[in-house]
C-alpha cells in the first residue's frame, strides 16, 4: 500500500506540488506590493515610477509560480 | 489557429485606418483629431511615452519603437480573444506565438548590446565588475543562466501560462454554472447564479490581465534592451 492510499486520499499528487510552488511567489508578490504601497504613501509624487518598478518585480516573482504551472507540460511522461 | 489569422487581419485593418486618419489630418491641415484618430493616438502614444521613452530615453526609445509597438499590439490582440464570446481561447495560450515574440526580444537585446559594446557585451554580462576573483566560479554560471537562458524562457512561459490559467478559471466557473443549473436538483440550482457571477467577474479580470501581460511583456523587453545598452561602471 503506497502513501496516498494509506492516508485515504485519491487524486493527483501534482496538485499538492503546485500548491507548495505557489506559496513562495505568493509571499513574494505580497511583499513587493506592500513595500510599493508604503513607498507611495511616503512619496506620492514618485507613484508613477514606483508602479513601473512594482510591475517588474511582480513579473519576476510571478515567473516562479508560472514555472510550477508549466512543469506538468514539460515533464509529461 | 484560425483565431490568430483573424486577429492579424483585424490589426492590419485597424492600423491602416488609423494611419489613413493621420494622413488625412496632415493633408487637410485639420489638426483637431477625430474620435477614431484620438483613440489611435492614445494607444500608440502609450507605448511611445510610457514604455519606450521612460525606460530608454528619447533617442534609443525611438530606435526600438517599431519592435516594441509591434510586440505590444500583437500581444494585446491575441490576448483579448480569450474573453471574446465565440473565440473563447487566447491566441497566445499555445506556446508557439510567445516563443516567436520572446525570440524576437532575445535577438534584439543581444543585437543592441553587440552594436554598442561589441564582443565586450558578453564579457560584461558574464563577468560583472567588482566581484572578487574566486567568486566568478559561482557568479558566471548564474549570470549565464539568468541572462541568456532564463530571460527568453520566462518571457514566453509567463505569457502562455497566464493565458492558460485564465482560460482554465473561466472554464471552471462556466462549466460549474452549467452543472448547477441543468443537472443538479432543488436548492443546488441557486449555486449556479453564484458561479455565473464569479465567471462574469473573472471575465472582467481577464480583460485586465490581457492588457497587463502585454504591458509586462513589452516593459521587460525594453528593460532587457536598456540593460544591454547600459555602460559598465
Amino acid at each position: 500500500m503506497d502513501a496516498t492510499t494509506a492516508a485515504g486520499l485519491v487524486g493527483n499528487i501534482a496538485v499538492v506540488g503546485y500548491g507548495l510552488a505557489a506559496v513562495g511567489p505568493g509571499i513574494g508578490v505580497g511583499l513587493v506590493v506592500s513595500k510599493t504601497i508604503e513607498s507611495i504613501a511616503r512619496q506620492p509624487e514618485l507613484a508613477g515610477r514606483l508602479q513601473v518598478t512594482m510591475w517588474l518585480g511582480i513579473a519576476f516573482t510571478e515567473a516562479l509560480a508560472l514555472i510550477g504551472l508549466a512543469t506538468p507540460f514539460i515533464f509529461a511522461a | 489557429m484560425l483565431i490568430r489569422l483573424i486577429v492579424v487581419a483585424t490589426l492590419l485593418v485597424l492600423f491602416t485606418l488609423v494611419s489613413g486618419a493621420f494622413d488625412k489630418s496632415l493633408k487637410t491641415k485639420n489638426f483637431v483629431p477625430s474620435r477614431f484618430q484620438l483613440m489611435g493616438e492614445i494607444a500608440l502614444n502609450f507605448v511611445r511615452t510610457n514604455i519606450a521613452h521612460d525606460q530608454l530615453g528619447k533617442k534609443d526609445g525611438d530606435r526600438f519603437l517599431p519592435l516594441l509597438t509591434t510586440i505590444f499590439f500583437i500581444v494585446v490582440g491575441m490576448n483579448i480573444t480569450g474573453i471574446i464570446p465565440g473565440f473563447n481561447v487566447a491566441g497566445t495560450s499555445l506556446i508557439g506565438l510567445p516563443i516567436v515574440l520572446a525570440l524576437a526580444a532575445y535577438v534584439t537585446f543581444i543585437y543592441a548590446g553587440m552594436k554598442k559594446h561589441g564582443l565586450k557585451f558578453f564579457s560584461n554580462a558574464l563577468f560583472p565588475a567588482g566581484v572578487p576573483l574566486p567568486f566568478y566560479i559561482l557568479v558566471t554560471p548564474i549570470e549565464f543562466l539568468s541572462t541568456f537562458i532564463l530571460r527568453p524562457v520566462t518571457l514566453a512561459l509567463r505569457l502562455t501560462m497566464n493565458m492558460i490559467a485564465g482560460h482554465l478559471l473561466l472554464v471552471l466557473c462556466f462549466s460549474a454554472t452549467h452543472f448547477f443549473l441543468f443537472e443538479s436538483e432543488g436548492l443546488f440550482k441557486a449555486f449556479g447564479a453564484g458561479t455565473f457571477l464569479f465567471g462574469f467577474a473573472f471575465t472582467l479580470f481577464e480583460m485586465l490581465v490581457a492588457f497587463l501581460q502585454a504591458y509586462v511583456f513589452t516593459l521587460l523587453t525594453t528593460v532587457y534592451i536598456q540593460l544591454s545598452l547600459a555602460d559598465e561602471h
